[in-house]
Formats: structure tokens, sequence, C-alpha cells
């Protein structure tokens, strides 16, 4: 990875925490780092382009739309993880899907319309791949604020 | 009404890209057929109430710079779970801090996910939510492999 300049940190930091909401939000990250509106775009694209940068969107709040989500974890023998994982991910509400060093070694994220529809899913997953998954839905958020502050250290 | 027809139109569109070119808002206004200052004031109510958790990048934490990332279970006594969960939470590393219905023989509900650059910082951080909390039953899972990572798309 080629060490961020400190200009880059900056431009994280703004597109992560305020992203302007203005005709042109990105002459105005521009004016606030005293550049021009063409070095700003080109930064970026080089911060895609090197995978720094996942997506420039909108995060959605799952649960005000209506959605509802879990936590599964599984025990799956290592020779069948890669089978298994398969047909997990073929699922299009599984967002995540990590192996894991624990005793249930596959964990996935399921956010889909309802807690029925993830019950359906989940039961349906376990009778094709004979495994048993446990879900575990959140009872209570107490953060989630995914956001990763450049500069704070020597280290990044 | 939290959200209408036009308003998921705009959803469909920011759950992908907002183009990196001068004037974005516009480029994505056309598409629907509305004006640039429409778009702009639909997006900030659905920020302001919430429908939009948070606009703009999402990073590649690993490749920017935080290498060291941890889910870790709490053993915690559901009558200190609010006190626990606020200072958890109130650490900058902590990204996410959920209570969770998890099974009796798995017993670790409330889950904290660290992200920082090295294991010397991670051990700190634990041992400080540790002394803070009171919890000393505490499980580091750690990410072998990343199989699959995605934004969801909602509609």
């Amino acid at each position: 990875m080629n060490k961020l300049t400190w200009l880059d940190k900056q431009i994280l930091n703004i597109l992560q925490k305020e992203f302007p909401l203005s005709e042109k939000p990105y002459e105005e990250i521009a004016l606030r780092l005293n550049i021009s509106e063409n070095e700003v775009l080109q930064r970026i694209k080089e911060l895609k382009d090197n995978g720094i940068i996942r997506r420039i969107g909108a995060v959605m709040e799952s649960k005000k739309l209506g959605f509802y989500s879990t936590l599964c974890a599984c025990k799956v023998p290592e020779d069948r993880i890669a089978k298994v994982a398969l047909v997990i991910n073929n699922e299009k509400g599984v967002t995540h899907n990590y192996i894991r060093d624990h005793y249930y070694n596959l964990w996935f994220t399921l956010t889909v319309s309802s807690a029925e529809s993830a019950d359906k899913i989940i039961k349906n997953i376990e009778q094709e791949l004979h495994i048993d998954i446990k879900s575990m839905p959140a009872l209570k958020v107490y953060k989630i604020k995914v956001l990763f502050e450049m500069g704070e250290t020597d280290a990044l | 009404m939290l959200y209408d027809k036009i308003d998921l139109e705009i959803i469909k569109l920011l759950q992908k890209e907002i183009p990196l070119e001068s004037r974005p808002y516009l480029r994505l206004a056309e598409q629907l057929g509305i004006s640039e200052a429409e778009i702009v004031r639909r997006i900030k109510v659905m920020k302001d109430k919430g429908v939009i958790r948070r606009f703009g990048a999402t990073l590649n934490h690993r490749k920017a710079g935080f290498t060291i990332n941890a889910m870790v279970g709490w053993k915690v006594d559901l009558s200190i779970a609010d006190q626990a969960g606020s200072i958890m939470a109130s650490f900058n590393e902590v990204s996410h801090c959920y209570l969770r219905d998890v099974p009796k023989e798995f017993g670790y509900s409330m889950f904290t996910m660290i992200h920082t650059y090295s294991e010397e910082k991670l051990g700190e951080i634990i041992q400080k939510i540790s002394n803070g909390t009171g919890i000393d039953d505490f499980k580091v899972i750690r990410t072998i492999k990343e199989l699959k990572k995605t934004s969801m798309v909602y509609y």
C-alpha cells in the first residue's frame, strides 16, 4: 500500500463524515482544502482505483426501511467450508461472511424483509447443507459508526 | 411517512455510487426526471430522519491502515448491559456494539467490533474496556478469511 499523504487523509475524513450536499460537492471540498476541484476528483479517483475507498454513496438504516437483520454462526467441517460458503454467499441478503477462529467457524450477516423470511432462509440453508445455524439477532444497538478517522496516529 | 416512491428511486441510486464529477446530484436528478435542488432536499430529509444512516465514503479499512480487526464477545450480566454498552460505545476504536440474543452454550451476548493498527493497541483497548465495565470473561474472535463483504442492496 502506498503511504497516504496528509491531503489524502483530509479528503478521506471529509468524504466519510460530511460529504457536502451542495450543487458542487467536490468543489466545496476543494475550497476547504485550498486545492482545485480537479485535484480533488483526481485524488478520489486514485483512492478508489487502489481500493482504499470502497464506495461513495448512502448507507441505509435497515430498520427504518422495515428490514430485519441477524448475525449467524455455524460449525462447518474444514473440508466443506468452500461449498457451504458458496451456498450462503449466494443469498442476496448475506452481506458479510467470514471464517473465524472459534468453535463456530463461519459467521455471516443476513438482512431480509422480515424475521419470518430470515427463519425460512436459515432453515433452507440448514436442510440443504445439513448444518446447524445459530441466529443471534440484536436485542439492543449501542453503536454503529463505521467511520475511520484518519491521521490520529503516526501508524496510519 | 418516512419515504415515498421518489425517495425509493433515490435510494436505489444511492445504494450504488455517487458520480465522480462536478455536479453529481444533477446527473442523478436527470436520471429520475426531478430537479437538482429536489434530489438534494430529499437526501437531506432522509438523512435527518435517519433513513440514510451515513452519506459519503465507505473505506476498505484494512487498506486504509486499520489492519487489526477483531470481534470481541463479552459475557455480560443483563442488569449492567446498558451501562457496559455505553462504556464500550465510547471507544473510538469500537465501530459496532450490540447486545444479541445468543445461545446459552455460547454465552457471549455483547459484541464489539474493534479496529486498530497493532496487536498491542488491541490488547490495550480490550483491557481498558474490561477495567471500565468490570467484565473479565470475554472472547476475541478473529477473522481468518473474508468470504463476502458487500453493501446491502435493499431494492
